[in-house]
């Protein structure tokens, strides 16, 4: 094959992986959506808090040290050595779950019956109180991310590669990161596992029976407070592991919250109430967006990739408002 | 009416003692960003900024026998929040504004100017504002964005044996103002030289670069130069790494080589290349007064272990040079209590050479700096610095050198004479 092809297959190759990345933030967009119809715009930064205590955990930072030094003027940083990364996982998860359980006491209790416009504020300012929190309690300074995952260009699929070209056009084979590899493993296992517990579990019935008709669950006795609470700390987990895999890239600082920038596109391509649709979209994105900067790209100045992914999805949006996998709206006047 | 009066006669009394308590110190406002995304660069940044007027507070009594008024104002990075800072602290008798920002640079530079308070925009903001005969108010020696890119060539220069004809190198850019600026000096440096230039923009904030990062892989650059901010140099870093590119042929802008910046990527960044106007490390004696007056005292801004960090070197050295100008201000002048205006010729006149630097205790901490009615751009000079992943330190690896300024001066002259022209300012002659 001549390079130009398997450069190109590298491109969507690559645009496929980073699609599954979109998909990892979209994900938690789309559960507590479709469970309770509130835009979540804390979404990103519930994956820079979940990351941040992770990493907090991991390395036995105590929380609020900063806030307890300056008050009672000691000079604690570090409670110990730190702990285990599995450990440190179940712990963020523990946190996630309290806020979550916090998130449907303190906010959406209080806001039930409201406009959607009223809840997606609420949904703001729970962004801004979080990214304050997590400031407050582990520092606005940059930490490494380091749970073990492996990372860099993978030798074995340049070696494979290479020989595909056409003998004597000095080919280095394909790229492909072997992180990106892990987090299309963890997005299928995540889909697999949220799919099986929507289906045959209790919960997740439920879960799907208020995602259909609020009312009708409630009539039927399901806790629309035990659901949401339920939801959102499946956001949480969600949050959790697409903090891991950006972070894991970057470390762990607080523009990880804006990945949820490249989770907007993604959401109006798929729709907001499909998880199918969250990977799909995800993956439509990702080679989307590699493919117009490979190919228009180099004539029209680079940097094309976030306005592209928008453009892609408002043309979507212009014959299926409802995005690809969305419920169709039909409101009778 | 007996009661309101009293009150009334309370603030306006307080207001009074406030204000000369204010009027009767050196007052430096520090428009910091402790908060937001670009807090881990503006933290120590901040600290070593205040810690060093600490410190002359603590160990001097200040600058001159005048105590130093330091305020500072969060600005969060953002160019509205920094502006209003800038509004909210003039009035306090500030001298100079460091703003941190290049697009709080851009805002300043006809208020200050107006205002009559100088601006210093150490290594950023308009490169062109070094032609002191355009921009009477703003300063930003020790050298600017264009000296950068022409000292980093003249570094590959030196790699290559002095001949670069043919090679190519890529500038990996943030898509802004403050990112495209080295392109116009490459682009006459590429011509000068004979080396190809590729330009790979990345969309703020740069989380994602694996476009560009494919294209380098493909392409091969000789070498890569970056003009990153924020999380765009640690995925920049991290992407050179995967894709196995030769981390000593990559080499950075002072914005893009802090520890931040490295030190996510872990081992794979050992060897990247970056150039600084300032030392590195805590290994001058200005450390023992700072760890003694100032952290051992519990009267550091931050708890201490930024010492010696770039970014805390940096701001350190930032208000070293503003004590400096005021100190310069005070002899001109003869007063010790002085103006914004008589800062400016402070910082016109500047000149600090080795020895003064030895006797502040900064010895070789950076090139002498000699300012002039002509040239707000100081010397132009740095140095290039290498980390070592396994020490997690970065050393300087070559001395302090000069930029082109046959081709750098041209441009500068070229842009100011634009800027001129614009808004209607007639150049000032320089004795």
């Amino acid at each position: 094959m001549s390079p130009m092809i398997l450069n190109t297959i590298e491109v969507m190759l690559n645009g496929l992986m980073t699609g599954v990345m979109y998909s990892l933030v979209a994900l938690g967009f789309v559960l507590i959506f479709k469970a309770s119809g509130i835009f979540n715009y804390a979404q990103g930064v519930m994956a820079l808090f979940a990351a941040l205590t992770l990493v907090g955990f991991q390395s036995g930072q105590i929380p609020f040290s900063h806030l307890i030094n300056v008050v009672f003027g000691t000079d604690y940083h570090n409670w110990g050595p730190g702990m285990n990364a599995f450990l440190a996982i179940l712990l963020t998860m523990a946190v996630m779950v309290l806020l979550a359980w916090l998130v449907e006491r303190l906010v959406l209790r209080h806001l039930v019956n409201q406009e959607p416009i009223i809840l997606f504020m609420a949904t703001i300012g729970l962004a801004f109180f979080m990214e304050g929190l997590g400031d407050m309690m582990w520092g606005a300074n940059i930490k490494v991310l380091d749970i073990g995952l492996p990372s860099g260009g993978s030798f074995w699929w340049e070696d494979v590669t290479r020989v595909w070209a056409t003998e004597g056009s000095d080919y280095y084979g394909m790229y492909i990161d072997v992180l990106d590899l892990w987090a299309a493993g963890i997005a299928i296992v995540l889909v697999v596992a949220l799919t099986l517990f929507s289906q045959y579990t209790k919960t997740g019935r439920a879960l799907r029976a208020v995602a259909d008709d609020h009312q009708a669950a409630l009539t039927v006795g399901i806790s629309l407070r035990t659901i949401w609470i339920v939801v959102w700390s499946i956001a949480g987990f969600v949050a959790l592991v697409a903090g891991i895999m950006w972070g894991s890239k970057s470390g762990i600082q607080f523009s990880l919250s804006l990945i949820a920038l490249k989770a907007l596109p993604v959401l109006i391509l798929g729709g907001f109430t499909s998880i199918p649709g969250a990977i799909v979209g995800g993956l439509i994105i990702g080679v989307g967006e590699k493919l117009f900067e490979f190919t228009i790209g180099p004539l029209i100045g680079g940097a094309t990739e976030n306005w592209f992914a928008y453009v892609l999805a408002l043309v979507f949006l212009m014959f299926r408002p409802q995005g690809l996998y969305g419920d169709k709206i039909i409101e009778r006047v | 009416m007996k009661l309101k009066s009293l009150i009334a006669a309370s603030l306006a009394a307080a207001m009074a003692l406030g204000a000369g308590a204010v009027s009767a110190d050196l007052t430096f406002p520090s428009l910091s960003y402790r908060t937001g995304p670009y807090a881990p660069n503006g933290i120590p940044f901040a600290d070593g900024y205040a810690d060093y007027f600490t410190l002359l507070n603590e160990r001097d009594g200040g600058i001159g026998g005048e105590k130093i008024n330091f305020i500072e104002c969060e600005t969060g990075y953002n160019t509205e929040k920094g502006v209003e800072c800038y509004e909210s602290t003039k009035g306090q008798g500030a001298l100079v504004y460091q703003p941190l920002s290049t697009g709080i640079t851009y805002q300043l530079i006809p208020k200050a100017t107006a205002d009559d308070i100088p601006v210093h925009s150490m290594g950023y903001g308009r490169t062109s504002a070094a032609n002191g005969k355009v921009f009477s108010h703003i300063f930003n020696y020790p050298g600017t964005y264009w000296d950068a890119a022409s000292i980093i060539v003249k570094h590959i220069l030196d790699q290559e044996g002095g001949d670069v004809n043919g090679k190519t190198i890529a500038l990996v850019y943030h898509n802004s103002a403050y990112g495209k600026e080295p392109i116009r000096t490459l682009e006459e440096l590429a011509k000068k030289h004979g080396f190809n230039l590729t330009l790979l923009a990345v969309d703020h904030p740069g989380q994602e670069q694996k476009s560009q990062w494919l294209q380098i892989r493909r392409e091969r650059p000789d070498y890569v130069l970056m003009w990153g901010w924020g999380v765009m140099n640690q995925v920049a870093v991290q992407e050179a790494a995967n894709t196995r590119f030769p981390m000593d042929h990559f080499i950075g802008v002072w914005w893009s080589a802090s520890e931040n910046d490295v030190l996510p990527a872990g081992d794979g960044a050992n060897g990247y290349k970056a150039i600084n106007f300032h030392g590195v490390g805590k290994g001058f004696p200005l450390y023992d007064d700072l760890q003694k007056h100032v952290v051992d005292a519990g009267k550091a801004a931050g708890d201490g272990s930024n010492l010696g960090t770039v970014l805390y070197n940096r701001g350190m050295y930032a208000a070293m040079l503003a004590s400096e100008a005021a100190r310069t201000a005070q002899e001109i002048h003869g007063v010790s209590n002085i103006t914004s205006a008589q800062m400016r010729d402070g910082m016109e006149a500047l000149k600090i050479d080795q020895a003064r630097m030895a006797e502040i205790g900064l010895p070789n901490f950076g090139p002498d700096i000699n300012v002039s009615c002509d040239s707000h751009g100081g010397p132009g000079q740095a140095a290039i610095m290498q980390w070592d992943a396994g020490a997690k330190t970065w050393s300087l690896i070559t001395d302090y050198t000069g930029a082109d300024r046959e081709v750098v001066d041209a441009l500068i002259m070229e842009d100011s004479a634009a800027y001129a022209a614009e808004n209607s300012i007639t150049p000032r002659t320089c004795g």
